[in-house]
């Protein structure tokens, strides 16, 4: 299978601060892969450069034709001065039908709040609002930066679990960000480990084996970092790309 | 037609209000105030300009006003402190306009009319430019609403759905310019953030949608501009800050009511 997002030799800044180094990355169609890194490791400026928003300094983003983006950013500043209900919000950037709407809400697992206010949203719906505009457009990729942040920890697995589930139902490629190793990596198919470069990339084994990645995560933190890892042995046709 | 000065007062003042009202969301949203000051400070020099060269006002006045927000615009995305930026663009290009406008020879005009407005004085040609001015307005807003709002909610979230939020933003930055050049001889060149302003901040008690609020706005807007009229003439006061006047009371009111219902 051919990549429909791919990222080579990436180079880009974070102000004045070169937080990319030569990053190359791709995804398939219907992959799952998940970047971990430390805060300030480039996650969230790789994530931009592939959505557009970041010009890089040196390297090249190719996506497939007519590719399609669901972004659901790590958070969304709602100026109060601006009034915004939940239904209004499914409609940017394209108006959607009440019946949409509706649907992606209940994937979303956010149902029967069209009619609030965005800033009365909790943060796990207003999370979820998120999630459902962001696949209204039918993407082919769905991107999240740190989705979960602000989350409890079992509002966070359950976000995920969600995800999932979305995956399942529109058979999209996910590409998320996160530094909450132990609910994501068991989801993934892929783990690209960033520490400003590519340190270790591969099947969630792998990489949690790498030594690289036990560098910057450490191996000392116990029970509540344990990966929870389920039947990954079977099912993965694909090894470390490296 | 249009021979009482009152009524095309009236005209100009609304044609001006809906416009500005509309746009002011987008300035309240963004928290453009201080863009706005600066732009409409800025008009001064385009007066000083135009008479110089025996220009139009509206001509002078768009003019620097454009190239004023074309500054703030290209200086905005270096990432410095723009409150300081525009602070001194603002109060600068104020003080620079006074000055100029003095110093044109053979001329004695009278600032007042420029810095507080003189719509009693429209022409018919001058309502003329004002609607044209006020309908191009509201027809690029209608073209660009949903990448402005995207833009204006997230860069990013614009950016991934393919949208240029940089240009979004220049077109605002024009649009600014026009309402500006506009509404100069409405309400004068301190009283045009007022405008933008102040009609938004009355409709956000009532407005669910963002398109609602733009509307609400809009309508404040034009009442308060009737209404100013109006009551400018009653009153003998001058109808700019009359104008502004009765769009504050329109935002107290609001204010007021939207807390006695959250309170019952």
């Amino acid at each position: 299978m051919t990549a429909i997002l791919s990222a080579t030799g990436i180079t880009a800044k974070h102000g004045r601060n070169t937080v990319l180094h030569n990053v190359d990355l791709s995804l398939k169609a219907g992959e799952i892969v998940t970047i971990v890194g430390p805060n300030g490791s480039g996650k969230s400026t790789l994530l931009r450069v592939l959505i557009g928003a970041l010009k890089p300094t040196k390297g090249k983003v190719t996506r497939k034709d007519g590719l399609r983006i669901g972004y659901v950013p790590q958070k969304l500043h709602i100026d109060p001065t601006m009034p915004m209900t939940v239904r209004r919000f499914l409609d940017l950037p394209t108006p959607v039908s009440d019946e949409d709407a509706v649907h992606a809400l209940c994937t979303s697992g956010a149902q029967g709040v069209q009619s609030q206010q965005m800033a009365s949203l909790s943060g796990g719906q207003f999370q979820r609002v998120l999630l459902a505009r962001a696949i209204l457009g039918r993407p082919d990729v769905l991107m999240l930066d740190e989705a979960t942040q602000g989350l409890d920890q079992p509002g966070s697995a359950r976000f995920y679990q969600q995800i999932d589930a979305v995956r399942r139902e529109l058979n999209c490629a996910v590409l998320m960000v996160s530094h909450e190793l132990h609910v994501v990596m068991s989801a993934s198919d892929r783990v690209i480990c960033l520490n400003g470069h590519v340190c270790c990339e591969g099947t969630p084994d792998v990489v949690s084996a790498a030594p690289a990645y036990r560098e910057l995560f450490g191996t000392g933190t116990g029970g509540a970092l344990a990966l929870y890892r389920h039947e990954h042995d079977h099912h993965h046709h694909h090894e470390a790309a490296e | 037609m249009l021979d009482d000065f009152m009524l095309r007062a009236t005209l100009a003042a609304i044609g001006t209000a809906i416009s500005a009202g509309a746009l002011g969301c987008f300035v309240v949203w963004r928290r453009m105030a201080y863009f706005g000051d600066a732009t409409a400070h800025a008009a001064i020099l385009g007066v000083a300009l135009a008479l110089l060269f025996g220009t139009s006002i509206f001509l002078g006045v768009g003019f620097i006003a454009f190239l004023m927000s074309v500054l703030i615009f290209a200086l905005s995305g270096k990432g410095q402190s723009v409150d300081t930026i525009l602070g001194v663009l603002s109060h600068g290009a104020l003080a620079l306009g006074l000055v100029a406008v003095t110093m044109i020879p053979n001329q004695r005009i009278n600032l007042d009319a420029y810095l507080f407005g003189d719509v009693l004085t429209v022409t018919r040609g001058d309502l003329g430019i004002i609607w044209i001015g006020a309908v191009v307005v509201a027809l690029v807003l209608w073209r660009h609403w949903t990448a402005l709002l995207t833009s204006t909610l997230s860069p990013d979230l614009a950016y991934a759905a393919g949208m240029n939020p940089r240009r979004e933003q220049l077109v605002l930055t024009l649009l600014l310019a026009a309402v500006v050049a506009v509404a100069i001889k409405v309400v004068g060149a301190l009283l045009i953030t007022a405008m933008l302003i102040i009609p938004a901040a009355a409709a956000r008690n009532f407005a669910k949608t963002p398109e609602h609020m733009a509307f609400m706005a809009s309508g404040i807007a034009a009442l308060a501009a009737f209404g100013g009229v109006r009551l400018s003439v009653l009153l003998d006061t001058p109808v700019g800050p009359t104008i502004i006047c009765v769009a504050t009371a329109f935002f107290a009111l609001g204010a007021v009511s939207s807390l006695v219902r959250r309170a019952a």
